[in-house]
């Protein structure tokens, strides 16, 4: 016994002065890895970014187990960093639990909304941009087949698959639209060799163009898509370069710069409810040198129309996630 | 001498194949240009150095205690349980509707309902296996490792299409009613005078786990049904000579088995997460017949080596926070420990008996 005290009492004195130490901001990524080149890797660049504007340096872990949600925030919150940033929904409910016990910490959750008074919620509108992307698809289909090839079958991704749907349908009304969900468990965002097979059967129904949001698992359906000579559509960072001249284009999430922001505002981030979206440059389509060759001016046209269309509130697009429903499917 | 001696086979052994993984682990911390000694240093301080890093080794060590159990039972019946970790995705289904069903007063009520639905529903899904296996001839391993498969799918399809709570993106089930709640070892420590870290997930389960320790041993080798099982697995043929049924010994071993990976989920679903998610089980199944292996399917064993696979989990979650060690190195690390006490415990195995059996030479 008296030996456990003397071991708590270490231990106590321990984590005090470890409370003491800098207030560095400090992010977690979640299951999928960091370098999955799409969601988590953009946060990472955000990140990135930030240190290297600033000179400054930031904590991070990729997660293991779910266990460690909650762990890694309290530890992270009790050495003192703030604001903590998390890069995806499923911290809801370990931030939920956790916020309450550091006022003084900021947090910041990306896709997800808690209601908590230290806690940012940062949610995008990814429908908008997967309605600009769904109008690329349209046009650029020889076919008049495209596909949309979803990571997790959750609400989230629905919404994807819904704008995408609502922009391919807005341009050419009798497209068909094929879609696949790669699973129902989380391994479907780390799974390129499915998402490479789903790409595969979409081909053989027609499909020469698909639109992946599906994370590590998109990187297989990019892939697939150059190797058979078809179209693909990447996500989240821009993908173009992965297969210059065979990805059409990508709908940029910016998750760096929702990260970027956080980590500039710093201890004293403004808390509530953030949209990022067309209007203030959160979701978009990639342009560059990689897919220069793929679109034309009629397409840009298309897109600039459309875009400037649902800033203008002139273009509703639907979201899946107000509802659980889409029109279009 | 014929053999070697026993306290060579049991630590001696177990020793020096841990000894050479933390060595090429350390090589490898190195070699990525990290200091292996800083690392090994913040795993320790991690996972036992105070109240909450030991909640934390002492969460996971609960999981594989079970999970371990599980495969230990199977194996003295020469089964070879790989689908601990579907039974215990199952478990956990059955662990949260126990809990989820009834607006439960006290969790002292709410233990004992939920170790049943556990167990039950962990026994039922090795039953299966088990009666095809016994009936059909169909090999345990394969169809065991199938039903894994076949368990995520359903714990999936329950959870994103009947069990979630409309509006939430996780798939998930509501949390469970407060009186659902173990106590952790902070509450059971408290009153004792002892402050143990309240957020550590540590919680009652970790004793539920000594018990099954002891409920192990007693079956094994103070009961008939474990003498039967014991003689089924070292000869089937003798064993059907002195009356035992080869159906009925598979069929029960694999109940017990099953049972115990999915009471897995009294700590997992209901001490820590307190809700059902998706992937709850997090490879403790198959972490399971690694400990079983090391443990030589003995309860100390199996206590032991579930000790030092929390260890390894807590202290490589430490590494990744403090030291930005790569998770996937983390994985290395846990690997090399499972490759050398058990797949290449050969190794160390022959050369050191070969080294016994010469001195024994000499002294007879």
């Amino acid at each position: 016994m008296t030996l456990m005290r003397t071991f708590l009492g270490a231990a106590a004195s321990l984590a005090l002065t470890a409370g003491a130490a800098l207030a560095d901001p400090a992010i977690i990524f979640d299951l999928g890895g960091k370098f999955d080149k799409s969601f988590n890797e953009a946060a990472f660049n955000g990140a990135t970014k930030w240190a290297e504007e600033t000179g400054g340096s930031f904590r991070e872990i990729e997660l293991q187990s779910e266990a460690q949600r909650e762990q890694a925030l309290r530890r992270f919150a009790e050495n003192g960093n703030n604001p903590i940033v998390m890069a995806g929904f499923a911290f809801a409910s370990a931030l939920e639990a956790v916020a309450p016990d550091f006022p003084d910490t900021k947090f910041v959750i990306i896709d997800m909304v808690v209601d908590q008074p230290n806690v940012r919620s940062v949610v995008f509108n990814e429908h908008e941009g997967s309605y600009l992307v769904g109008v690329m698809a349209a046009k650029a289909s020889k076919t008049g087949t495209v596909g949309f090839i979803g990571g997790m079958d959750i609400p989230l991704i629905s919404k994807f698959a819904c704008g995408y749907v609502q922009g391919v349908k807005a341009t050419n009304p009798d497209a068909t639209v094929i879609q696949n969900m790669t699973g129902t468990t989380p391994a479907a965002w780390n799974d390129p060799v499915k998402g490479g097979e789903l790409t595969k059967a979409q081909i053989s129904q027609g499909a020469d163009v698909v639109y992946a949001a599906a994370g590590g698992t998109g990187l297989g359906v990019l892939q697939t898509a150059a190797d058979e000579g078809i179209l693909s559509i990447g996500v989240d960072s821009n993908q173009n370069y992965l297969h210059p001249g065979k990805v059409l284009t990508s709908m940029l999430k910016r998750v760096d710069v929702a990260v970027y922001n956080a980590f500039k505002d710093g201890e004293d981030l403004e808390t509530g409810f953030s949209v990022l979206g067309l209007a203030n440059d959160g979701v978009g389509v990639a342009m560059d040198e990689h897919n220069a060759s793929l679109v034309d001016d009629e397409m840009k046209a298309a897109v600039e129309a459309a875009k400037a269309g649902i800033i203008s509130g002139e273009i509703k697009v639907h979201d899946y996630m107000s509802d659980e429903s889409c029109p279009v499917m | 001498m014929k053999k070697m001696p026993k306290w060579a086979d049991v630590l001696l052994i177990p020793a020096i194949n841990l000894s050479l993984a933390f060595l090429i682990s350390g090589l490898v911390i190195w070699a990525i240009g990290k200091d292996p000694w800083v690392a090994i240093k913040t795993m320790v301080q991690g996972s036992f150095g105070d109240s909450r890093g030991l909640g934390y080794t002492l969460y996971y060590t609960t999981n594989f205690i079970f999970t371990g159990l599980a495969v230990a039972v199977a194996s003295h019946a020469r089964l070879f349980n790989i689908g601990g970790e579907g039974q215990a995705t199952v478990g956990g289904l059955g662990v949260a509707l126990v809990c989820l069903a009834v607006p439960w007063p006290h969790w002292t009520l709410a233990l004992p309902a939920a170790i049943l639905g556990g167990a039950l529903f962990g026994a039922a899904w090795a039953a299966i296996p088990a009666y095809l296996q016994a009936k059909r001839g169909s090999h345990i391993v394969i169809t065991t490792i199938m039903f894994n498969f076949i368990a995520a799918a359903l714990l999936g399809y329950l959870l994103v299409n009947v069990l979630k709570e409309p509006g939430n993106m996780a798939a998930e089930t509501r949390s469970f009613p407060p009186g659902a709640h173990l106590p952790t070892f902070h509450e059971m420590l408290a009153p004792f005078g002892i402050d143990f870290n309240k957020n550590a997930p540590a919680n009652i389960s970790f004793l539920v786990a000594l018990l099954c320790l002891i409920g192990f041993y007693v079956l094994i080798w103070k009961t008939r049904l474990g003498y039967a099982i014991r003689a089924f697995g070292q000869s089937e043929s003798a064993a059907v000579y002195a009356g035992i049924s080869p159906v009925k010994i598979t069929i029960i071993a694999m109940l017990i088995s099953g049972g115990l990976a999915g009471l897995m989920a009294i700590n997992n679903v209901m001490g820590e997460a307190e809700r059902l998610i998706l992937n709850s089980v997090e490879g403790a199944g198959f972490i399971g017949i690694a400990v079983a292996l090391m443990g030589r399917n003995h309860p100390v064993g199996v206590f032991l080596a579930a000790l030092l696979f929390g260890f390894l989990y807590q202290g490589g979650a430490e590494l990744a926070l403090w030291e930005s060690i790569p998770r996937e190195l983390i994985v290395v690390i846990q690997g090399l420990v499972i490759l050398l006490t058990g797949a290449l415990d050969n190794m160390v195995r022959a050369p050191l008996e070969k080294l016994f059996l010469s001195f024994g030479k000499g002294e007879a």
